[in-house]
């Protein structure tokens, strides 16, 4: 089984050579720790920033450079700022080649529900629901089921949705996904996780086809 | 050359009402206006409706104008880290429309730049399109949203001149300059303010025609929302 920072690290392996990609909180904001050797990548942050770096040398904090999470950072070399229409345009217009986020439910349709639990206090959607509508290439970072046990891949959500159709991928601490038009393709088990873990722990329909391989990290 | 400069934040908010619209630039507590929210608390107008992307902190930002009960509506798109606002917003004294914010930025662009309205797939199936307009573009669907209509913009940039030209600094940038000249008066507060041809026309992010006021803001605290560092080896 994957600890988030093995689904970060399983997510990584996706990056490509020459990729722009947008982080969400959480988990996914973990995929920078891991980008593999040899490749140049550039995350964009929502707010307004391409060429994110790491978090700045203690006193040398900024003010007025920060990520979506409000937190401060630095930026690489390359980097630029830009208005808040001009970020999402970079999103709208598909010019972002990943995007990875977090969710309470993805269906087997591909909608995803990540921003609101009724009854509870709602936050807001912030950038979420551009960037699911938008992207081409979606991997969604979760875990396979919460904290009540109950499968976070269902047939349908249940929460109101942040978009429909959308997601294409998803890595769980259980396995790695692909959202085919049949339902929740599995393609790869996590380390020492069985097929039949993970199809007692997927409520939407799970393809299970030939010998499913563990991911290698 | 035409003259935008105001000699204060006081001079800079005639005008203001009860029940006018606002939009306060910003993302959490990075650029927000901070000079023309300290002078919005002490008018004690009310009843506002604000568009801003965040709510501000309990102590600061548009939090300040929450704890004195003056604005009736908030339009964001990420309001937490603000247990006021929460405590209004359960108990129905403050009504709050959450949209994407990308749509937020669009719609201020779209009131900044003549549009009525745009098409955007965000937000399509979900709560946010209902009793809205949706149209099929080349086999995607889109949700047709309006531009905003506001009385004053509340902005903040690094450096402006008399002219009102602006230069913002970093992620400060944000939502500000899609809201300079999307309301009917735009109040630019800068923390230099230089005379005009001090700044170099290639170097401008927003020409000083959307700028209807400018003022050197007095006291900038640039609160840092989340302190995150790493260590040097």
């Amino acid at each position: 089984m994957l600890d988030k920072s093995g689904i970060a690290k399983r997510i990584a392996k996706e990056l490509q050579d020459g990729f722009f990609v947008n982080l969400g909180i959480g988990i996914p904001t973990l995929v920078a720790n891991y980008i593999p050797e040899g490749i140049e990548v550039e995350f964009q942050s929502e707010n307004g920033v391409l060429g994110m770096g790491p978090f700045p040398y203690e006193g040398e904090e900024d003010a007025d450079v920060i990520n979506a999470g409000k937190q401060t950072i630095t930026t690489m070399p390359g980097a630029s700022f830009f208005d808040s229409a001009m970020s999402f345009a970079m999103i709208r217009g598909q010019h972002v080649d990943l995007t990875v986020l977090g969710a309470m439910e993805v269906s087997e349709q591909g909608d995803i529900a990540n921003w609101k639990i009724p009854g509870k206090m709602v936050k807001g959607m912030g950038g979420a629901m551009d960037l699911v509508a938008s992207a081409e290439n979606i991997i969604v970072a979760m875990m396979h089921t919460n904290k009540a046990g109950k499968s976070k891949l269902l047939k349908k959500c249940s929460l109101p949705l942040t978009g429909v159709g959308c997601v294409k991928k998803i890595v769980t601490n259980l396995g790695f996904l692909e959202v085919t038009s049949n339902g929740f393709k599995l393609l790869e088990r996590a380390p020492g996780v069985s097929v039949e873990e993970i199809q007692k722990a997927t409520e939407g329909n799970l393809i299970i086809e030939g010998d499913i391989p563990e991911m290698t990290l | 050359m035409i003259r935008k400069t105001v000699p204060s934040v006081t001079e800079a908010m005639v005008g203001i009402k009860n029940d006018m619209t606002f939009m306060l630039g910003g993302f959490g507590l990075c650029g927000i206006p901070e000079n023309a929210i300290a002078e919005l608390v002490k008018s004690n107008i009310n009843g506002l409706t604000c568009i801003s992307n965040n709510a501000g902190v309990d102590d600061f930002g548009l939090g300040l104008l929450l704890q004195k009960k003056q604005i009736k509506k908030m339009i964001s798109s990420y309001v937490g880290e603000n247990d006021e606002f929460e405590r209004q917003m359960l108990s129905g004294e403050l009504d709050v429309e959450l949209i994407p914010q990308g749509t937020l930025a669009e719609r201020c662009r779209a009131a900044q730049g003549g549009f009525p309205a745009f098409y955007t797939p965000a937000g399509y199936g979900t709560e946010v399109a209902e009793g809205k307009e949706t149209r099929e573009f080349n086999g995607k669907m889109y949700v047709l949203e309006h531009a905003f209509q506001a009385d004053f913009a509340f902005v903040k940039a690094w450096k402006g001149d008399e002219a009102g030209n602006l230069i913002f600094k970093g992620t400060a940038r944000n939502f500000n300059p899609c809201m300079c000249g999307g309301a009917k008066i735009t109040v630019a507060e800068v923390e230099e303010l230089v005379p005009a041809g001090t700044l170099d026309p290639d170097q401008i992010h927003i020409p000083g025609i959307f700028v209807q006021r400018i003022f050197k803001g007095e006291h900038y605290e640039k609160r840092i929302e989340q302190r995150t560092v790493r260590t040097k080896e």
